[in-house]
């Protein structure tokens, strides 16, 4: 009914393969981005700002970057926190070496430097595969967050040996640090995370993404075809630590304020791949749905006992969460292993047909 | 250069009864993530899983048996009964977990894995609490106390604990190899491993085959839990060697018995050590959290299947 495509005929292949072949996709979207853009920085509280939406496009930004390496070129890394470690480190040095840097420019150029190190860990791809791979990545996990804590040049010798997010301004504003009002950080991030999406969404649609499409469904038979697999799976692993880095940089300086290298650890490159599993893998929305779950579920889980009236200690509801996020996840893999943004696509058909079963 | 190459050889040489104390050291350590790896290799030898549980499941088996013995079981029943909650567990998993998902892709069934671990996790930590516990070393007769040696004029302490835990596990690998070389089961667990639907087609059944190696799994757990208990203390902890493990893998092949043993025993004393000589001296310590990953890639690099995995085979 809502999603009637009855009138929208297409002419051209261009049309065809436009972004959104069907109109109503696109009104849903706009809808979504003045919800984004407008309604919800003016109702939100301080709280929703800190616990829900700022984390979820954090997340959700993360877990984008490593859905183009892990969904759409194949490559299952398990090293994501570790790359968005050096994102946040990156921008410190950056912000402390150059304080006139504006931190907008200094967050989307500390993802480079990680994209470097993306790099020098995605050259063994060349020859290792699938969970081999997998456990190397690991190997930057283990190893990064050993350098983060000893490498104290990074952290500016401080005695504690975490970094802290200094006061930044920008055109007038406080953007980061003690000082800086959530709604601004907010603005920030969405501005950076809306970029960011628009880029990648675009990214896996042409060549690039194509290329890595085919190097994920079979490496041997996409080299057949005359895909240079190193260009591949190399740039695969640069533009995701990339974009791996840019959201551990706003992870550190839109959000947490501080950070010490055990903030990185292997929990964190979990959680960002149950966000890009669950939400589904080779997908851009699925990431924010995932996101919601992951970040929205602990909350939901520290409110509704309280809610009914039972005191249980915040030790106990937080072992809690975690038995309960397990369990989700095998539920959810159980019920639909492709991931939410799976369910989504079905709905929709379901939707563009209705009230007819086909 | 020199003292960073020639110079941690030559300590070597001055003081080779410490450096027999390192390396034994390394062994032991390297015996324990044998054992995890050894876990881990049975179950995808069997089914293709890469179970990350496998770690966790050496904890929750150590803290069920501590906690059984707390609630006032004796320790050889609480044994007994730690055996039975494994059982369950394995069972539990095969119907929950594996029998809807059979036939997805491998990083699917490998999240499930990571869903047990968590789930495992927050259980445990609920019923048993999070703190640091005493294993029930003494009850179980395993002799403590240490055996001085003097090579080379020097000074070898072997904690009598330690001999105690390679002997044990010297006894479970050859238990285990001769069950999967002479029992029937053993052999069924292989062919599945070769070939699940050839070993369907003969009448193998996959359940009862996973509830099995799961099974078996949980004991080699319950195994290490005791071993390295005893060592450290029981809690939540120990997960970190359970990805020690990995590198372990990776090093001896996915799916090789022997390479799980080698690469643990040969991953436990190079990381000491490079700890020691090193580490320590030269790179602030606490190497052992990378080295072994490092080792495994760089070795990775030139045997793309592990030192003893199976060669990979691709066909178009």
């Amino acid at each position: 009914m809502l999603y009637r495509t009855a009138g929208q005929f297409k002419t051209s292949y261009t049309a065809d393969q436009a972004l959104f072949p069907v109109r109503q996709d696109a009104v849903l979207l706009g809808i979504i981005l003045v919800l984004a853009w407008v309604v919800l920085p003016l109702t939100a509280s301080e709280f929703a700002f800190q616990t829900l939406l700022i984390p979820i496009l954090i997340y959700a930004l993360a877990a984008t970057g490593l859905n183009l390496l892990t969904g759409y070129a194949g490559q299952l890394s398990l090293g994501t926190a570790a790359f968005m470690g050096v994102g946040a480190y990156a921008c410190y040095k950056l912000v402390t070496l150059m304080p006139w840097l504006n931190p907008v420019v200094a967050i989307l150029l500390s993802g480079v430097f990680s994209a470097g190190i993306g790099v020098a860990f995605g050259i063994p791809s060349l020859r290792i595969k699938g969970f081999y791979l997998a456990i190397a990545t690991l190997a930057a996990q283990f190893f990064l967050i050993w350098l983060f804590e000893k490498w104290a040049w990074l952290y500016n010798y401080n005695a504690s040996g975490a970094i802290q997010v200094p006061n930044l301004d920008m055109f007038g504003l406080w953007v980061a640090g003690p000082q800086a009002a959530s709604a601004t950080q907010y603005f920030v991030v969405l501005a950076v995370v809306t970029l960011m999406t628009v880029l990648c969404i675009n990214l896996t649609r042409g060549t690039l993404g194509r290329t890595w499409k085919a190097t994920r469904d079979m490496d041997i038979a996409a080299e057949l075809i005359g895909i240079n697999l190193m260009k591949s799976k190399l740039t695969a692993f640069a533009i995701s630590s990339y974009v791996v880095g840019v959201a551990g940089a706003l992870f550190v300086f839109m959000w947490r304020g501080a950070a010490e290298p055990n903030l990185f650890d292997i929990g964190l490159s979990f959680r960002i791949l149950f966000i890009a599993i669950i939400g589904g893998l080779g997908s851009i929305l699925g990431n924010y749905l995932g996101a919601i779950l992951i970040v929205g579920l602990p909350v939901v889980l520290n409110v509704v006992p309280e809610a009914l009236g039972l005191h249980i200690s915040s030790a106990t509801v937080e072992h809690l969460n975690t038995m309960i996020v397990g369990s989700l996840i095998i539920f959810f893999l159980v019920i639909e292993p492709h991931g939410l943004a799976r369910l989504w696509t079905l709905i929709r058909e379901k939707l563009i047909v209705w009230p007819f079963p086909y | 250069m020199y003292t960073y190459l020639i110079e941690p050889f030559v300590e070597m040489f001055e003081a080779p009864d410490f450096l027999m104390q390192v390396l034994w050291e390394g062994l032991v350590s390297g015996v324990l993530y044998a054992l995890i790896a050894l876990g881990f290799v049975l179950i995808f030898r069997s089914s293709r899983i890469f179970n990350f549980a496998q770690g966790i499941m050496v904890v929750f088996a150590a803290l069920t048996l501590v906690g059984l013995h707390a609630a006032g079981l004796p320790a050889w029943i609480a044994v007994a009964a730690t055996l039975g909650v494994m059982f369950l567990l394995a069972v539990t998993v095969e119907r929950v977990v594996l029998r809807p998902l059979v036939g997805q892709p491998d990083i699917i069934l490998f999240m499930a894995t990571i869903g047990i671990t968590l789930f495992l996790i927050g259980f445990g930590e609920i019923i048993f609490g999070g703190e640091n516990k005493a294993m029930i070393t003494s009850e179980l007769g395993i002799p403590t106390g240490d055996v001085v040696l003097e090579p080379f004029g020097g000074l070898l302490i072997l904690q009598k604990l330690d001999m105690t835990v390679v002997a044990v596990a010297v006894i479970l690998v050859g238990a285990l190899l001769a069950f999967l070389n002479f029992t029937r089961m053993g052999r069924a667990i292989r062919a599945l491993g070769d070939d699940h639907q050839a070993a369907l087609s003969v009448g193998i059944s996959l359940q009862t085959i996973w509830v099995l190696v799961w099974f078996i799994a949980g004991v080699i757990a319950l195994v290490t839990g005791i071993a390295w208990g005893a060592r450290a203390g029981v809690s939540f902890a120990l997960e970190v060697i359970a990805y020690k493990a990995l590198p372990v893998l990776m090093l001896g092949g996915l799916e090789s018995i022997t390479g799980a043993i080698i690469g643990g025993l040969m991953i436990g004393m190079l990381e000491k050590l490079f700890e020691i000589y090193w580490g320590q001296p030269f790179l602030g310590g606490n190497t052992e959290t990378w080295f072994a990953f490092v080792l495994a890639l760089i070795v990775l690099l030139f045997r793309p299947q592990g030192l003893f995995g199976e060669r990979i085979i691709e066909r178009v």
